[in-house]
């Protein structure tokens, strides 16, 4: 029986030791969609995906994924889904072209169709210059397509990216998100993590993830909407100066500073979160323009990550 | 002034290091200590304790006297009694006995005739050690051999050495030698192996595909068993070009053992490497074994000469049993099915060992 969720996990804890990485994660992933992981380093993410390949147990909770129970039958899993670690780890010392049918052989594709399949994935993935080159001596992003590449050579339904763009440049980055676009366009699901908020921006649906709790869940335009934040951004001589009073406002949850420009979260309790930075700032004598934004992801990032005793009024 | 406290942070910083590195500082402190037990209590140029046969054809007084003697000499430690002088040739192949000894039916008449021999020995020469030992029985002075002193200096004793009569150390060396190099590389090679795919990152992609351990653990050690057995034929090779060295039993025999021994060196290493997080690591515990290895194996002193503490230690390596095999079936002729307790043993330690690995090993990211 097949449900429209790739992934759908209940309650998936891990605990190592006294650290409790990740804690009660409900997360559904539905199919055909790019699913981000938004968190900073040692939120749970990579913890997570582990927990959902079977990789590791978790120490409570389950999760149903591709019609298979986790933890159970790991192997069934394993012929289903793509993993693309975090770490290129691929095999440095064989070329491209060996490493791709390493991979196809382990996944025991069908003979007739590997050397075909190979050529096509050199093809779209750009790699056909790189075909008998080591793949320890590639850059950082031909690694990348590489590793791609490897990971959906036997056609999975469900691909895992734990971090995939961590090593490359910008150009490369967009690059890859075009393929992934392409590949979920084709009825692949894809979770993918990350701490790049442009990259979150790009997926149908994202989780917050924080110290292995997940904070938000939505869409990024339901994630924007719902900050419970005032934005408002303020323009100022002396930013520096100005930080340091509004950071003394009572309630205000995070000033950030952008150049000249200082980005202020205020809770959305507060009518008139415009003219109370304006007269703080001009009580302090500190000539500057106020005015209301719109939230960008950052700042939903910031606003739900914001330690409880922080987000308390 | 600068100088020295860039100096002072390196020291600081290295005896740090060194603290957290555990492996390291049990090489500090272990190796000194292990080396100076395994080669004070191995290296014992006073042999004693030679296991030995006797084939008593005679039961006189005289005779039960020259028995209780040799025994007292402690150099040889008579665990058998046997009927014929086939039957100490026979234990000699199979490498249960270092010494067989034929008292004669007509021992009494032998020992008051100055120009004959009293008591044959049978020795295992192939290990030139135990045959200078047999050596110097001849010269010992029994109590009852009055005439052997009126006569000056014959001796009672004839020694007949076996395998290795013109005393060539190289024919005793190269089937030991086989076990060292052999556990040197195997352990080293599937050690190495996996722990550098974990350092590398590609173990974790592994374990991600349907590929099942016991899938990759006997695809990494086939090429190496085929790398064993090339080893094992250039040494064969080397060792009949230029040392003359002969294997005098089954070539296919030798080949059986000596696969039984690189599957058990892999199993080993196998086991190393699901503990060693780094390849350093692997090749620190691949010493620990190595050594022992050279030392308590009989590959460089008469096994029978060690205390009884370092034959325990011995009597584990799988090199100790594979040397037995070696020199039973190269230099004595002997037949795998006369040595089939160390070739049991290595095929044991195989099968432990892998277990423990393969269990291990499933555990790993967790």
């Amino acid at each position: 029986m097949s449900t429209d969720y790739a992934i759908d996990a209940r309650g998936l804890s891990k605990h190592f030791g006294t650290l409790r990485a990740v804690s009660g994660l409900d997360l559904k992933v539905p199919r055909g969609q790019i699913y981000g992981f938004l968190g900073p380093n040692g939120s749970g993410k990579s913890t997570t995906i582990r927990m959902l390949c079977g990789l590791l147990t978790p120490t409570q909770g389950s999760a149903t994924v591709l019609d298979t129970e986790v933890p159970g039958d790991a192997k069934l899993l394993k012929p289903k889904i793509g993993y693309m670690t975090q770490k290129f780890s691929l095999f440095g010392d064989l070329t491209v072209f060996e490493n791709l049918q390493f991979i196809a052989e382990i996944y025991s594709c069908p003979v007739a169709d590997r050397g075909a399949r190979i050529q096509h994935l050199l093809e779209k993935y750009n790699l056909l210059r790189q075909r008998d080159q080591l793949a320890g001596t590639m850059s950082g992003g031909q690694k990348q397509r590489l590793a791609l590449a490897c990971a959906v050579l036997h056609r999975p339904d469900l691909l895992l990216l734990d971090e995939p763009t961590s090593a490359v440049d910008p150009q490369s980055r967009r690059d890859f998100w075009e393929i992934l676009f392409g590949l979920a366009g084709d009825g692949t699901t894809i979770l993918v993590s990350t701490h790049y908020m442009d990259e979150a921006e790009r997926c149908h649906r994202l989780a917050i993830l924080d110290h292995g709790v997940k904070v938000a869940d939505g869409t990024p335009q339901e994630l924007q909407a719902a900050t419970g934040m005032h934005i408002v951004e303020v323009i100022a001589d002396d930013p520096y100066a100005a930080q340091a009073v509004i950071h003394d406002l009572a309630d205000v949850a995070s000033v950030t500073q952008l150049g000249t420009r200082l980005r202020v979260l205020l809770p959305d309790i507060h009518n008139e979160p415009v003219v109370m930075v304006d007269r703080a700032l001009a009580a302090a004598g500190i000539a500057a323009t106020a005015e209301l934004t719109a939230p960008t992801l950052e700042d939903v990032f910031v606003a739900v990550t914001l330690k409880p005793a922080e987000r308390l009024q | 002034m600068k100088s020295l406290s860039r100096i002072t942070a390196i020291i600081k910083k290295e005896v740090r290091q060194l603290g957290r590195d555990r492996l390291t500082f049990g090489m500090v402190v272990g190796l000194p200590v292990i080396q100076m037990l395994l080669f004070g209590y191995a290296i014992n140029t006073d042999v004693r304790n030679l296991r030995t046969a006797i084939a008593n054809q005679v039961d006189t007084p005289l005779s039960r006297q020259f028995v209780a003697e040799l025994r007292q000499t402690q150099v040889v430690d008579i665990v058998e009694s046997v009927e014929t002088a086939l039957d100490l040739e026979d234990l000699l192949r199979r490498g249960k006995i270092s010494i067989g000894a034929i008292i004669p039916a007509d021992f009494d008449r032998r020992i008051s005739d100055p120009s004959r021999a009293a008591v044959q020995l049978l020795v295992d020469g192939s290990d030139p050690t135990i045959l200078g030992v047999a050596n110097q029985l001849r010269t010992m002075p029994f109590g009852f051999d009055a005439t052997a002193v009126a006569s000056g200096g014959r001796s009672i004793i004839e020694v007949r050495p076996y395998y290795n009569p013109e005393r060539r150390t190289p024919v005793n060396i190269i089937p030991g030698l086989m076990g060292v190099i052999l556990t040197m590389t195997m352990i080293l090679f599937t050690a190495v192996a996996i722990v550098r795919e974990r350092e590398r990152g590609n173990l974790e992609l592994l374990i991600n595909t349907p590929l099942s351990s016991a899938e990759l653990m006997i695809g990494k050690v086939i090429p190496y068993i085929i790398i064993g057995m090339l080893q094992l034929a250039l040494i064969l090779g080397v060792g009949r070009l230029l040392f003359d060295v002969p294997v005098r039993g089954s070539v296919v025999d030798l080949y059986l053992a000596a696969s039984a021994f690189v599957a058990a060196n892999l199993a080993l290493g196998l086991l190393i490497s699901t503990a060693a997080k780094t390849q350093f690591q692997a090749m620190q515990m691949m010493v620990f074994v190595l050594l022992p290895s050279i030392l308590l194996s009989g590959f460089m002193f008469p096994f029978d000469g060690m205390p009884k503490f370092a034959q325990y230690i011995g009597e584990i390596l799988p090199n100790t049993h594979f040397i037995r095999l070696t020199r039973g079936i190269m230099l004595r002729d002997a037949s795998l099915s006369e040595l089939t307790p160390d070739l049991a043993y290595l095929i044991a330690f195989t099968i432990v060992a892998m277990s423990v690995a393969a269990a291990r090993f499933t555990k790993r990211l967790d």
